[in-house]
């Protein structure tokens, strides 16, 4: 029987996410809540099925067990599938080492043995923390044309912002010269969207040298990609122009669930030809009760509102009672907000419960911080909790 | 429950509501934002364990194949048992459609047989409700009964459709008469055209109506039986609604407007349903929504009051709608204002438009116009 992939995707799904706090408490970042009805999973996921890539291997380390719930058989984005589909790829124990994954590079080694399965020409390599609409179809078109051994996809950023990225630099026709991480003073505004594709033999010929250094902290972007690069391999960079955002930080992850509102959106998920799929809650639609009044705000299936809200994204079965107030805040999934409560420039996690009265987060204006209310954690009847504030339960 | 299995009748009432079932059976008459009217019936099985379905279709299923597809949204996706469609079956000496329960159930006889469960349950699409059928089985069976029919207590003026059947009961529940369009005052037991009996019972009678030339399963097997067969009422109790006409059909859509119901249906089971996955919907900065039930990926930049949106309804700046239901992907233009209006599925309604039905009679406009 013939079996073969062209190009198999491997998305790094293992990182705990530490700078969203109380949000990646129990769960993996992938699997946080983005835009309503998503979790930050499905970009990557529905990006490989509208790209064509129907093998994905997901590599799951910190908290993988609502990401793994979450993505199951992989239906909701036709990755169910007999050769191929969706794979949850966790550390395991083999004759001679059971390590947990190391570094970026060291996880994908760990699985070469899966990759080799489809005879792959291609790798992929995601991460399970960006928001953005990608064909990774023309990335690899262009791959095939430059005659690249690796490509790495790269976005203009800001000239002021580049100190904060790994920035590419180019000769032309998108060769690159050379990688500086996080520069000072950057010679390119190129920057680096963690997403590379590799000509397989390569990729294994180098993850299986980078295993046996022993200096190697086994990462892409500290060795893998500078040992190619020294080596004299060809590398290129792939612009690609559209919205993508890194959603590491619960600023971060704020401004993109924002940039979902307004009359024409910085990010539009209503584009029938690139739609993000995701596994649907079973709820009916959401109801608005005779004192809603909601502005500028996206509203999710199952959401109960006879309160005020404005500038909000919110996910599921939502409740927000008569009297209470939610403001330029994100409101995950089963929350309830209850009579006369107020949530300013908050994060509300899944199934918290805000009681009547109490005050959360601040007005958002500059210096103000945005609080976090963990998921299942009961703000009490009248509490205040402050701008910036965190609140987290389950630190165990 | 293994030992059940259900058979739904997707066609049955179809003529009740000629405007909506113009391109489409009975039972894929969007119903409530994201449902269908099968919806109902499946996710009563599938909640009450049962798994293997065969769904009865006559004519115009495309609409309703395209939303049941395998049964996956429903888990009945299956290697054992199931989904399964059952389309009209030609044969030499019968090639006009059937038109009756009991031609229909004729034309799967072969499924009856082939099924190896000792019960079914056997339901049609007009029907909003949870309706526990594992608990009615369970009766039935200490009943030892031959056959349950599930009723529902309800006003008189609810028996006025052309299909109603009303039960007489002793005191043991047992049925003592079955009447047609009876004229009735007060409360009255209306069946709920949902039927519980033995696999081998329901393919005896039909064997039997077959070799008789009977013609109606209700009038002609049921009803004649009543002192011969042991046959029981089974009172559905909670929220019951009955879709019998247009109206009936508007007037059961606003009902759900009220949150108790509302939560009644949807909060206490899991009402499945195929997924589109649609967006969230979007409200605009002018948006003034109330009382309302609104599915997913709809934009809405206008004021809606006291109406239901299915998904992927826009609402334009400046336009009002009242006391409506908005079928998938309507869209109301500019400063239009719409009231008691039920438009089906792909209606544009131009800028600047006046429509108004009323409550007693609201007014419809067919799949894809454009006004």
């Amino acid at each position: 029987m013939y079996k073969k992939k062209e190009c198999v995707a491997m998305l790094l799904a293992g990182g705990q996410g530490s700078r969203l706090f109380a949000l990646t408490t129990r769960i993996a970042k992938p699997a946080v809540t983005f835009g309503g009805k998503y979790r930050i999973i499905d970009f990557p996921l529905s990006n490989c099925i509208n790209s064509g890539i129907d093998t994905v291997g997901v590599l799951t380390q910190y908290q993988p067990l609502v990401l793994n719930e979450y993505i199951s058989n992989g239906q909701p984005w036709d990755l169910d599938r007999s050769f191929g589909g969706v794979h949850i790829l966790s550390p395991y124990q083999a004759k001679g080492r059971s390590d947990w994954y190391k570094g970026t590079a060291n996880a994908i080694y760990q699985n070469l043995y899966f990759i080799k399965t489809y005879d792959p020409d291609y790798v992929l390599i995601l991460s399970g923390d960006h928001i953005y609409k990608m064909d990774y179809s023309i990335m690899l078109d262009f791959h095939k044309e430059s005659g690249a051994d690796c490509t790495i996809a790269a976005i203009r950023v800001p000239w002021k912002e580049t100190s904060r990225f790994g920035i590419i630099n180019t000769a032309e026709g998108g060769r690159i010269t050379g990688f500086e991480e996080k520069p000072k003073e950057a010679k390119s505004d190129l920057a680096s969207m963690g997403i590379y594709i590799f000509n397989s033999k390569k990729l294994y010929a180098y993850l299986e040298s980078d295993d046996r250094d022993k200096d190697s902290s086994n990462d892409f972007g500290k060795n893998i990609l500078p040992k190619m690069l020294a080596a004299g391999e060809n590398m290129y960079a792939y612009t690609f122009e559209g919205y993508w955002k890194d959603v590491g930080t619960v600023d971060s992850l704020f401004e993109a669930n924002m940039d979902l509102l307004g009359e024409t959106p910085t990010l539009d998920l209503s584009d029938a030809s690139w739609r993000i799929h995701s596994r649907n809650p079973i709820a009916p639609p959401h109801y608005t009760g005779k004192n809603a009044r909601i502005k500028n705000s996206i509203v999710s299936l199952g959401c109960d509102i006879d309160g005020t809200v404005e500038n909000s994204v919110l996910s599921s079965n939502v409740i927000v009672e008569k009297g209470a107030v939610v403001k330029n805040s994100i409101i995950m999934s089963g929350a309830v907000i209850k009579a006369g409560a107020e949530i300013n420039y908050s994060i509300v996690d899944e199934n918290a419960v805000i009681c009547e009265g109490a005050k959360v987060g601040a007005p958002r204006k500059k210096g103000v911080k945005i609080a976090v209310v963990g998921r299942g954690y009961l703000v009490e009847s009248g509490a205040v909790i402050g701008g910036g504030e965190i609140l987290d339960n389950s630190e165990k | 429950m293994g030992n059940t299995m259900g058979i739904i009748f997707s066609n049955i009432h179809d003529s009740d509501i000629p405007e909506l079932t113009q391109s489409r059976t009975l039972g894929s008459i969007p119903f409530c934002g994201r449902y269908r009217l099968v919806d109902f019936a499946l996710s009563n099985m599938v909640n009450s364990d049962i798994t293997k379905v065969g769904v009865i279709t006559k004519s115009n299923y495309q609409s309703l194949m395209d939303h049941i597809g395998s049964g996956k949204d429903w888990d009945l996706a299956r290697r054992h048992g199931g989904l399964r469609i059952l389309p009209p079956f030609g044969v030499q000496e019968n090639t006009s459609l059937y038109n009756t329960r009991l031609e229909a159930l004729k034309n799967i006889i072969g499924f009856i047989e082939k099924s190896n469960e000792q019960y079914v349950v056997m339901t049609d699409c007009d029907l909003v409700c949870n309706m526990d059928y594992d608990k009615i089985v369970r009766q039935h069976i200490r009943r030892n009964a031959d056959v349950t029919m599930v009723y529902a207590c309800v006003d008189a003026n609810e028996t006025a459709s052309s299909n109603s059947m009303v039960l007489k009961l002793d005191g043991d529940e047992r049925v003592t008469d079955i009447s047609f369009n009876p004229r009735v005052q007060g409360k009255a037991n209306l069946f709920a055209n949902v039927f519980i009996l033995k696999r081998n019972l329901l393919y005896n009678l039909v064997k039997d109506a077959i070799s008789h030339n009977k013609h109606h399963f209700a009038a002609d097997i049921i009803a004649r039986n009543v002192e011969s067969l042991r046959i029981y009422g089974h009172k559905h109790a909670g929220y019951f609604a009955k879709i019998t006409s247009l109206q009936s059909y508007y007037d059961k859509s606003m009902e759900l407007l009220s949150r108790d119901k509302m939560n009644e249906v949807f909060m206490n089971n899991n009402v499945y349903t195929k997924v589109r996955d649609s967006a969230p919907t979007k409200y605009g900065e002018h948006a003034a929504v109330k009382n309302s039930l609104i599915a997913d990926g709809c934009a809405i930049e206008g004021e809606v009051e006291n109406s239901i949106l299915f998904r992927g309804v826009k609402v334009a700046r400046g336009a009002v709608v009242k006391n409506s239901i908005l079928m998938q992907d309507t869209i109301i233009g500019d400063k239009a204002y719409i009231n008691c209006i039920i438009t089906d599925k792909n209606v544009v309604v131009t800028d600047g438009r006046h429509l108004s039905g009323c409550e007693t009679n609201p007014f419809y406009i067919r799949k894809n116009s454009k006004l």
